[in-house]
């Protein structure tokens, strides 16, 4: 019972947003070109039906590739400025300032600086827009550990490896998926900057960008639909491993 | 002499770094616990309590004197040292059981793993937490969590029991029920406590001795022999003894403050 209304309240709430899409277009009159409806899509999905797929492939694991990078070095950088205050006074302001850059102005100076390798490219974009966050809220975890936690273990004669291993690891986890779920969303953001900016025959985005070309405004909406269904996607088994590894932090709903 | 203390605090002198340069916080502090006693240390707030425990445990070196446990200098932490405080400080991700075995893991020891699980069952069956070791820590009531402290506290089977107002957020009735278990806990098990607490009934309930400390910069300002037997009950803190005692605490107190200048033992 619980896992039916587990998925069909979400489900529901999306055929109800169809539906009322479905209903402006349809009572505004809207052409085409204004917006596309949810029944116009499906014929784009159809027609297009292999180059969506391979391309959604393209966009995916890309996507999936800079995150784990960003999974990588962010909790690289938020170790270093979790636990200790020097290294987080230092690198603060110059990742503050980095994130505040808007990535768009980045994909030609990446494009020129690594002429042709479009993979890498795009999977550095991801990486570079989605680390931000893992890194502030993995140092956020550490640097907040109550002292306590750690005397616990230190009156024992824990070393420090030990005392990062068995508690500050574990304990920041919440914070790691918290910050994950939004690294998700962005390195989409990122894959397809580069793949609308600097096309190369590659991922959904190129395919938002053909839409655009041939004036197939259905193939463009199309496209936004399959990438935030990529994103739920992503989202969904970011919540699923959350569940497996920081399911404790869930407090029963009361 | 020396000998029969377990923990000898000879002559420590503390300060903090600030910005606004040193902070003392103790001076010339002397403290004896003899060996499986139980010394409580009462004093105004922020006279440096805390800095007494952390000493202890070998968390921090004072700058001037010495902490002896069994006639030892203390360097480092020592694992024969078992520490709780008013915050359990259970980890969440673990049960309740997991929580209790963690010193084992850190202690090195030759328990096999079954050994461990009974040596913690049987703290649990003590404190009164059988049945809940599948738990989580959050699954548990605030007195349950401090149960699963102590635990933990003593599952190593330490020579010494730091305990830095560890019923301090609890309520007076649950507070009642821990000092009970408390008493039932040194029962069964030898260790030498110091407590530290803002309580004064659970002070003289608990302790055999009550040191009172002095304002910052503190020493130790009045040792109090509490006059109860081993078998205490609840009822025995309503005696003309222990209401005596309670006054002569609190009185110290108010001096310690600085809200009262008159003194029969120090000067």
């Amino acid at each position: 019972m619980e896992t039916v209304r587990k998925i069909a309240i979400p489900l529901s709430a999306i055929v109800i947003f169809f539906i009322f899409w479905e209903w402006l277009v349809w009572v505004n009159q809207w052409p085409n070109y204004k917006m596309a409806s949810p029944s116009d899509l499906w014929p784009a999905f159809w027609k297009f039906k292999g180059l969506f797929l391979s391309y959604g492939w393209d966009t995916l694991w890309r996507t999936v590739a800079g995150l784990l990078i960003a999974i990588i070095v962010g909790t690289g950088f938020g170790m270093v400025m979790g636990l200790s205050r020097f290294m987080r006074e230092a690198l603060y302001p110059l990742l503050v300032g980095f994130n505040a850059i808007p990535k768009a102005t980045l994909v030609p100076v990446i494009a020129l600086m690594f002429v042709g390798a479009d993979d890498m490219n795009t999977v550095m974009m991801a990486f570079l827009i989605s680390f931000f966050p893992i890194a502030v809220s993995v140092s956020i975890g550490l640097s907040t550990l109550e002292p306590e936690y750690r005397d616990i273990l230190k009156s024992l004669g824990a070393s420090r490896f030990t005392i990062f291993v068995k508690i500050a690891l574990p304990k920041t986890l919440p914070e790691f998926f918290g910050a994950l779920k939004v690294a998700v969303t962005l390195a989409f953001i990122g894959t397809n900057l580069v793949e609308i900016i600097e096309p190369h025959g590659k991922g959904l985005g190129f395919l938002f960008d053909s839409g655009k070309i041939s004036a197939d405004y259905p193939l463009m909406f199309a496209v936004l639909i399959a990438l935030a269904f990529l994103g739920i996607l992503l989202y969904y088994i970011v919540v699923m491993l959350e569940k497996i590894f920081a399911g404790w932090a869930e407090r029963a709903e009361t | 002499m020396k000998e029969e203390n377990q923990i000898e605090i000879n002559n420590v002198t503390h300060a903090y770094q600030t910005d606004d340069g040193p902070l003392p916080v103790l001076k010339n502090l002397n403290i004896s616990v003899p060996i499986n006693s139980f010394v409580a240390v009462v004093g105004p707030s922020g006279c440096g309590k805390s800095t007494l425990t952390r000493l202890i445990a070998g968390l921090m070196m004072p700058d001037e004197g010495e902490v002896r446990l069994h006639g030892e200098v203390i360097t480092s932490p020592k694992s024969s040292v078992g520490m709780a405080f008013q915050n359990p400080v259970l980890l969440e991700w673990r049960s309740i059981l997991k929580n209790v075995l963690l010193p084992l893991e850190i202690v090195s020891n030759n328990l096999s793993q079954k050994q461990k699980v009974d040596r913690a069952m049987s703290l649990l069956s003590l404190v009164g937490l059988e049945g809940f070791e599948d738990k989580r820590p959050s699954e548990l009531s605030g007195g349950m969590r401090q149960r699963a402290s102590l635990c933990r506290a003593l599952v190593h089977r330490p020579e010494v029991l730091i305990l830095d107002e560890p019923f301090g957020a609890l309520d007076a009735f649950t507070r009642e029920d821990l000092w009970q278990i408390m008493h039932e806990l040194r029962k069964e098990e030898a260790f030498t406590t110091l407590m530290i607490t803002h309580d004064l009934r659970e002070s003289v309930f608990l302790a055999d001795q009550v040191v009172v400390m002095s304002g910052r910069p503190a020493n130790s300002q009045f040792v109090l022999d509490v006059t109860l037997g081993n078998e205490r009950t609840l009822e025995d803190l309503y005696t003309e003894k222990s209401v005596k005692m309670l006054a002569k605490l609190r009185h110290e107190i108010q001096i310690a403050q600085g809200r009262s200048t008159k003194t029969e033992e120090n000067a």
